[in-house]
């Protein structure tokens, strides 16, 4: 073995100030590293996925009436794009948090110092940026099967990044809340999944009866999905104000519970 | 100067009471051996030291700063290597240590862990995924990873269960190189005779109480079991401080 340097009885907070930054970053570059490493499987597979629900429905409902003034598969691709941004950003964090938890290696997170807020920051950011890029990623892909027009690019933007943030923050909720691989499974398979389904990816709730219309009002992914596509139609189910009021409502709500959970140290710290 | 001080911590799971009011203060430089049987409370103190538990009452300040309230210095001043050989699969080594710097607000490090990669023997690893090392090299990570922010303090949770001869010896020598150099190391061990030939003072916990609190020189004299053989601390390594542990568990079943 060597010999220690002096360095050795240096404490940290005796080094120049400059030296010592917030451990954010960093935390937000390992999540992000995290899934880039398994790119394939994190982004190349969801890609994958919604090209096929393209092929398909798309095949099948091409000469179904037009929506918007569009064909079918014009109409779905905003769809597709924003579910998946959905669904992936939920992952993100949720897998992420329950893999640290069961195999413990959260130990060195918690162990550092980071606020809950950075904690909150880091991983929904890291969560954002999956989503967001898969989302591009779907789009890429699919904007060779039907031109989609661009409306209102700001309102693609908002809600991209708000839908995204959101569903981080329940992704983190819902990470923190299970102790189990199947808890986390059952929370997306029961209910992120049919949420998104049922949003209106595949359909304009218009095309709904009365009552199943109403009942798509109470599910906050129909805004989500309906604000999105306003941003390349101009045209939408309801107005995308209320969508966002609807969205930057809920994104409070979940943000303001996931912090005090962090904070609290619900199932992370004992 | 204090570098731990611990001042009345409770803590229950449900009815189990893991810490019923324990005190002690640590110092400077020290090197302190934790020991009690399974359940004694150890894990939970330390958990409680590093932030990782919420005691229901009580304070605990590592080198002066409250681990609730100043949390962000209190800890950086504490290295914490825990019992469970826990690691992220993702990473490689130097990854999971230039990550665990940059946790610290250390981003520019590499200097520093090359260093203690170095001292444990880790260079030659620094590329492999965590995945594909043996046990004992993920140990030495573990020391690794609670050492690149250059905490003060050190606390090494039951560092050698299971680990081997070799690098349970070559684990001590560095040790206690870094008190030497003064660090306070805290150290929660099974195997007594490591506590008894290391640490200077050594503080006994049985569900979750503090029934001994000296100098490993002065509990081996005052509580040395009557016709028990007089023997020279560290002289073949034997575990006089066992026939002591098992005299003031047994007292304390007692009490």
């Amino acid at each position: 073995m060597h010999n220690f340097s002096d360095k050795v009885i240096t404490p940290l907070d005796q080094l120049p100030a400059a030296q010592i930054q917030s451990g954010f970053l960093t935390l937000l570059h390992k999540e992000v590293k995290r899934f880039y490493k398994v790119a394939f499987q994190t982004v190349g597979a969801p890609v994958l996925t919604a090209v096929l629900y393209l092929l398909i429905f798309g095949h099948i409902l091409e000469n179904s009436p037009k929506i918007y003034g569009y064909g079918y598969s014009a109409f779905l691709i905003p769809g597709l794009v924003m579910m998946s941004v959905l669904q992936n950003s939920f992952a993100n964090t949720s897998s992420s948090i329950i893999q640290s938890k069961i195999t413990g290696n959260l130990v060195f997170v918690l162990l550092a110092p980071l606020s809950h807020i950075e904690f909150f920051c880091a991983y929904v950011g890291a969560a954002m940026i999956r989503g967001l890029a898969v989302g591009i990623g779907v789009f890429l892909v699919t904007m060779g099967f039907a031109s989609v027009p661009f409306e209102a690019f700001v309102w693609i933007i908002v809600f991209a990044t708000l839908a995204s943030a959101l569903l981080s923050a329940m992704g983190l909720v819902a990470g923190m809340w299970a102790d189990k691989f199947d808890q986390l499974a059952a929370a997306q398979n029961f209910v992120i999944t049919p949420l998104t389904m049922l949003s209106g990816v595949f359909y304009s709730i218009h095309s709904l009866p009365p009552f199943w219309q109403k009942v798509s009002h109470f599910n906050p992914f129909f805004y989500m999905i309906d604000g999105f596509r306003f941003g390349f139609f101009g045209q939408s189910d309801v107005s995308p104000w209320q969508s966002f009021a609807v969205l930057a409502f809920a994104f409070v709500g979940v943000t303001m519970v996931c912090l005090k959970l962090l904070k609290s140290g619900y199932k992370l710290r004992y | 100067m204090t570098a731990i001080s611990i001042k009345n911590i409770k803590k229950s799971y449900g009815s189990l009471q893991a810490l019923a009011g324990v005190s002690l203060e640590i110092e400077q430089g020290e090197f302190f051996g934790l020991l009690g049987p399974n359940g004694a409370g150890k894990t939970t103190l330390i958990t409680s030291m590093a932030g990782l538990c919420k005691p229901d009452s009580g304070s605990i300040a590592v080198m002066g700063f409250d681990v609730q309230k100043d949390f962000r210095i209190a800890r950086r001043q504490l290295g914490v290597v825990p019992q469970e050989l826990v690691f992220d699969p993702f990473f490689t080594v130097r990854e999971t240590l230039r990550f665990q710097s940059g946790y610290f607000g250390l981003r520019k490090n590499d200097d520093w862990i090359d260093e203690i990669m170095a001292n444990l023997d880790l260079t030659n690893k620094a590329d492999s995924n965590m995945r594909a090392l043996s046990g004992g090299m993920k140990r030495r990570v573990l020391v690794a990873q609670a050492l690149v922010h250059r905490p003060p303090v050190i606390v090494l949770d039951e560092p050698t269960a299971g680990v081997d001869v070799e690098l349970r010896q070559s684990l001590w020598q560095f040790v206690s190189r870094l008190n030497k150099a003064g660090h306070t190391i805290v150290l929660t061990t099974h195997y007594l005779e490591e506590a008894e030939s290391l640490c200077g003072r050594i503080a006994m916990l049985k569900q979750g109480r503090l029934v001994a609190l000296d100098t490993t020189a002065n509990l081996l004299a005052k509580h040395r079991p009557a016709g028990a053989p007089i023997r020279v601390l560290g002289d073949d390594g034997a575990a006089d401080l066992e026939a002591v542990f098992v005299k003031i568990m047994a007292e304390a079943n007692h009490a």
